[in-house]
């Protein structure tokens, strides 16, 4: 049985992403999110030619009014339109969500790795470290950054990122330690196949379906962190405005005007549906296992 | 598995040592002193009180005799509230937010880990979207969100529960715990799935239904130990951090826990309270990750050898 | 080998699970329901038993009357101590406490207060003038760390002896002539000198209770806690859980215990006011702390009668720091002032009735109605601004607006910033810091222009116009003044009669106008809700609440107020 597994994971090995490609062709769902996704970022990119008012032209007198023909997602308190500020949120929001996630998951995964690989003593330090990482009072670690730094939107990913990695590692650790005790890791290694090439062609494909699970998970978090950050004033500042922002303001009128948080929770809602179904199409389709369909 | 515990425990050490030693850094470098107000204090004021609580020692000798205190299970006094010790605070805060976090987790595991195994049964099917459409509506629905949505529909409109509270009236421990467990549940549902996905694709599920072994009992006595995994991962830390409070639902719930400690500490610059706070907090990570790890291992046999030999 | 092999034993591997989850998905069902039921409102079981349910903001920091300064803190103190004197609950006027009555000297510097023979302590102790002078001294110990000390200051010689330029006691202008008289020598005729007397920093403690738990001066010490704190109000402490709840009961040794009207208050720590507002309509609270603004609007559509809004002695205004090189230019400033639409501002974004505001000190205060010649004048602004050099706005240089992390400060600062874009084409831009990192970046003079306001300790135009001395320490914006020092510190104390005083103010207002240090933007309202079962309730400027006075009526339990 052992036998079956490691000729078929050997002879797949360089083929890995033209396979998935294949795959995730067939899985229309998945299809579906990526167009979403690429749909929110071209409209974003765009917004600024597109959008139909000025994010931060107000009207005081008009303030918040239900969807019209004019506003089509209503107005704020300020007679701000509400579309307008959610294609601007959108830009914070994606940036935010997907160079923070990269950020964290680049770290979490090198350093879980890294760590579940080695064992040992190695191992012990590294997530001691996390451990440490995990304890410290992140609010204060937040006001001192931007203290020493000024407020930049790269701190802010910084700063994200810094907090996001660390369960990432704990469960790519997890996984890799699951992993290199498995027969077919054993076996290859009883073959006399270089660490680079196991960790390649075994480790690395088998823990990627935690990964994508877990990252797919973390872009919504790290998009309501940002708005939490820039509540706090790290971040970005007023008028400006991000999903998450706009979430947290509309929470605070949701029976006076509850378009304030429907159109912005929906907007957020439909990338992480698009999100969840690319993340699984790919997870399946970068499975090993499934690759003898 | 002993030895193992013994040594992760003995690691322990100089790992709170580090956590005290850079948020002590950390608190007496943030801007903003715990004294300061809206209203100036005048100079003779700010220097009896920093007298008072050893702020006009130089640093190194605060640090000393704080960690001394430390040593001596004593956290300092407050300097935010006059009178009250930090570890009287913190003894104030803990039962309501343990228990809290007891139910949050079992809302948490039932909910999710039923979720993401009734999904990985039959993947790509109704069956699998509906609960995980579920679980990314929990996620994408924080807190800060769904407390109050919870409490408009059951508390205010259906009058079923009371809105807020904690030990007050019958009840009042429901919603806090569905607002907390949900967001969890929600990472949960879907990291049980995926594990599930991947032990139920390996081969010795294989061989047990080559044995015409119900699948019901594979599920039950063979998936669900390898499936949980990655769930165990998780929930390690996320204990933790239900124990160190949330700040969001005791704040909508009027919860005394320790939630609001911790973040009112950092913002009123009680700098013996944070490090209370912290220290207390790092020795609950240290000790649910060592939990989790020891359940993985109990859980996966061929790392529980490696425990044996290795550690 | 994938799952599509599992197609074959669907039927088995749905059954588990899937009733597992529809047995727990039952189970969570059961739960909530189990939970319901109702049971009777804290309000409406209150109203039965006399118990007042009160929203108060935050956690108190202490409950010692020489330590505190938070307006939560002074509610529950108010509830268990007073001083010689009180307020009438609508006018502010002085009413008898402590003291049943008392003479002042002709030229207003000497009072002579004649004290309760029935006044007690908690305890039963008897309450005597040597109380007094042992807590004032106390409060003057600088090892106390009391922020209010200068309330004492215009007690003849109480500032030298808290500076330490005087070190005996005796000297200070407090003197128990015997148990019932206590006379109290003033620096100079103070006119408000009553008034600070009904102020918590001017409350006596009980020495006994005080040096049991530590030495005079110490403090934090477990005095105030229940079981041990011991007070002379009209309500004693019952129960102290920290964040959950203060509970008060009837004080039955207070002198006027039978007319107090409620037998227990309990005050709630409620800080964020969305909650407070959903545990208000559920019944949980007779009276909030606050209201969320957005709030308001609703239930004054409603005409809901549960909202109370009453113009308060607190001035919003944003501070300038006038040692930053474009800004130093009084012009500017002016120009920066005069493009304000504050009516807008009140109006549509703040919508509490708070009122448009063209000087520092609210109208009314004593009979002060401050003049200004500032008004919303965009055009004259603008030339304003190219008379300082720049026309049309050009090369003003990106001015920052810093305000500290709160939802209103936010909204105020988004529409003036759209405001002066709008009307003078500058640039600005916003700077939002956490609380203690603003006040940090405030007083060390690292702003542009920042949010501010002040809230009067006392009704009197001194409480607003001292606060821009050139060495006050809530000065803050650069700006120093040495005819405007004069007027306040020296020229308006001397004053005979009132009106000559208030016409001091004037010309001290007009001066700081003129040179608009700050820009003055609104003045508060105090927004609350109170069940229409709280009785005897009267706004008032400071927004206190006398809590002896309330009482409570069963019958109308039900009108919470009404749903939207």
């Amino acid at each position: 049985m052992d036998r079956v597994i490691l000729e078929k994971t050997d002879e797949r090995g360089s083929s890995l992403w033209q396979d998935a490609w294949v795959k995730l062709r067939k899985n229309r769902l998945a299809l579906w999110g990526l167009a979403v996704l690429v749909i929110l970022c071209v409209v974003s990119l765009l917004t600024p030619w597109i959008a139909p008012y000025g994010y931060e032209e107000q009207d005081l007198i008009l303030g918040a009014t239900p969807p019209s023909a004019e506003h089509w997602l209503g107005t704020d308190i300020f007679g701000r339109d509400m579309l307008t500020r959610i294609m601007y949120g959108g830009r914070v929001s994606l940036t935010v969500g997907f160079i923070a996630t990269g950020v964290a998951l680049i770290i979490g995964v090198l350093w879980g790795a890294i760590a579940g690989f080695a064992g040992g003593r190695v191992d012990a330090v590294m997530m001691r470290i996390v451990d440490i990482l995990y304890a410290l009072p992140f609010m204060i670690f937040i006001v001192l950054l931007m203290v020493v730094f000024g407020r930049n939107i790269f701190l802010l990913f910084f700063a994200i990122g810094a907090v996001e990695w660390l369960t990432m590692a704990r469960i790519v650790r997890g996984q890799v330690m699951a992993l290199r005790k498995q027969e077919f890791v054993e076996a290859a290694y009883s073959l006399g196949l270089s660490q680079w090439i196991i960790i390649r062609r075994h480790i690395i494909p088998n823990t990627l379906g935690p990964v994508i699970v877990y990252t797919t998970l973390t872009i919504p978090s790290v998009m309501l962190l940002e708005a939490f950050l820039s509540f706090l004033g790290l971040g970005i500042q007023p008028p400006q405005s991000s999903w998450g922002l706009l979430i947290s303001y509309g929470v605070e009128t949701m029976e006076e005007f509850p378009w304030l948080l429907i159109f912005p929770g929906l907007t957020l809602s439909l990338t992480l549906f698009a999100l969840n179904f690319l993340g699984d199409g790919l997870r399946d389709a970068l499975d090993p296992r499934t690759s003898k369909d | 598995m002993f030895r193992f515990a013994i040594n992760r425990l003995l690691q322990a050490i100089p790992v709170l040592l580090v956590v005290i030693s850079i948020t002590f850094l950390l608190v007496h470098s943030a801007p903003g002193g715990p004294f300061s107000a809206d209203k100036a204090v005048p100079p003779e004021v700010l220097k009896a009180l920093e007298a008072q609580y050893k702020l006009d020692q130089p640093l190194w000798q605060q640090y000393v005799g704080y960690l001394n205190d430390v040593l001596h299970g004593d956290f300092g006094p407050s300097f935010k509230y006059p009178g009250r010790t930090v570890n009287e605070l913190i003894a104030s805060g803990l039962p309501a937010t343990a228990e809290l976090a007891f139910y949050a987790m079992l809302v948490a595991l039932f909910i999710g880990a039923s979720a993401g195994v009734v999904a990985a049964t039959r993947p790509n099917t109704l069956q699998d979207y509906l609960p995980m459409s579920a679980a990314m509506l929990g996620i994408c629905m924080p807190s800060f969100l769904l407390g109050p949505l919870l409490v408009l529909v059951f508390g205010i409109h259906l009058e079923w529960v009371p809105v807020s509270g904690w030990g007050d009236s019958a009840g009042d421990k429901i919603l806090p715990a569905i607002t907390l467990g949900t967001g969890y549940a929600a990472y949960i549902a879907r990291l049980s799935r995926g594990g599930m996905l991947e032990v139920l694709s390996q081969d010795y599920i294989r061989t047990a239904r080559a044995k015409g072994l119900p699948e019901s009992l594979i599920i039950a006595k063979h998936a669900l130990r390898g499936g949980l995994i990655p769930v165990i991962a998780f929930i390690g830390p996320a204990f933790a951090g239900l124990l160190g409070g949330s700040f969001v639902v005791e704040t909508i719930f009027q919860i005394p826990g320790l939630g609001r400690f911790y973040v009112q500490a950092a913002f009123n610059r009680d700098y013996t309270m944070i490090l209370g706070t912290t220290i207390f907090f790092a020795t609950l990570i240290i000790v649910f990750n060592l939990l989790s790890d020891m359940l993985a291992i109990w859980l996966n046999p061929k790392l529980r050898q490696e425990a044996r030999g290795d550690h | 080998m994938d799952y599509h092999s599992m197609s074959g034993q669907q039927s088995t591997a749905k059954s588990l699970p899937a009733r597992t989850f529809h047995a727990l998905c039952l189970a969570a069902l059961l739960l909530v329901v189990s939970g319901c039921g109702g049971g009777e409102s804290n309000v409406s079981l209150g109203n039965r038993t006399g118990t007042l349910h009160w929203g108060n903001g935050t956690e108190p920091q202490s409950l010692d009357p020489h330590i505190a300064t938070g307006v939560p803190e002074h509610h529950i103190i108010t509830s268990l101590m007073e001083g010689l004197v009180l307020k009438d609950s609508t006018t502010l006027a002085p009413i008898p406490g402590v003291a049943e009555s008392w003479d002042v000297s002709d030229d207003g510097r000497v009072y002579t207060f004649h004290l309760r023979q029935n006044a007690r302590w908690s305890n039963g102790d008897p309450h005597i003038a040597q109380d007094y002078v042992w807590s004032w001294w106390r409060a003057l110990q600088p090892a106390l760390g009391n922020l209010y000390a200068y309330m004492y200051y215009s007690i003849n010689n109480a500032q030298e002896y808290y500076e330490g330029t005087i070190t005996d006691f005796d000297q200070v202008g407090v003197k128990a002539l015997d148990d019932y008289t206590l006379q109290v020598t003033l620096e100079n005729p103070t006119p408000y000198f009553l008034q600070l007397l009904d102020h918590y920093s001017l409350f006596p403690v009980h020495q006994a209770t005080v040096e049991k738990f530590g030495t005079a001066d110490e403090r934090g010490t477990r005095w105030t806690y229940e079981g041990n704190i011991v007070t002379n109000g009209p309500f004693q402490l019952l129960e102290w859980q920290i964040n959950s709840r203060v509970v008060v009961e009837r004080n039955p040794f207070y002198w006027d215990a039978e007319n107090v009207g409620l037998n227990k208050i309990i005050f709630y720590p409620t800080e964020n006011a969305v909650s407070e507002e959903r545990m208000f309509r559920s019944g949980q609270l007779h009276y909030t702390n606050d209201v969320p603004t957005d709030k308001i609007p609703v239930y004054r559509n409603e005409g809901n009668p549960s909202l109370r809004v009453a113009p308060y002695l607190g001035s919003y205004f944003y501070r300038i720091n006038t040692n930053v090189p474009h800004l130093q230019d009084k012009r500017v400033r002016r120009a920066l002032a005069m493009a304000i639409d504050r009516e807008q501002i009140t109006e549509h974004i703040l919508q509490a009735g708070q009122m448009p505001t063209y000087a520092l000190t609210p109208p009314g205060t004593m009979g002060y109605y401050p003049k200004s010649d500032l008004t919303f004048d965009p055009e004259a602004a603008k030339q304003l601004l190219a008379e300082a050099g720049y026309p049309n706005g050009e090369g003003f240089p990106v001015t920052e607006i810093l305000y500290n992390t709160n939802e209103s400060h936010r909204k105020v600062a988004v529409a003036i910033q759209q405001m002066w874009n709008k009307y003078l084409n500058i640039e600005i831009k916003l700077l939002n810091q956490e609380w203690k990192v603003y006040l940090d970046s405030e007083s060390a003079g690292q702003y542009t222009i920042s949010r501010a306001s002040w809230i009067g300790d006392y009704v009197d135009p001194n409480s607003f116009l001292d606060l821009f001395l050139c060495n006050g320490g809530n000065n803050r914006t650069g700006w120093c003044n040495a005819e405007y020092d004069r007027l306040i510190l020296d020229v308006a104390p001397k004053m005979k009669s009132h009106e000559e005083r208030l016409a001091v103010f004037q010309e001290a207002e007009t001066l700081l106008l003129d040179a608009m240090p700050m820009i003055p933007i609104y003045i508060y309202t105090s927004k609350h809700l109170m069940n229409s079962s709280v009785k005897n309730h009267n706004g008032n400027l400071l927004d206190q609440t006398t809590f002896k006075e309330l009482t409570l009526e069963s019958d109308s339990s039900d009108s919470t107020g009404g749903n939207h």
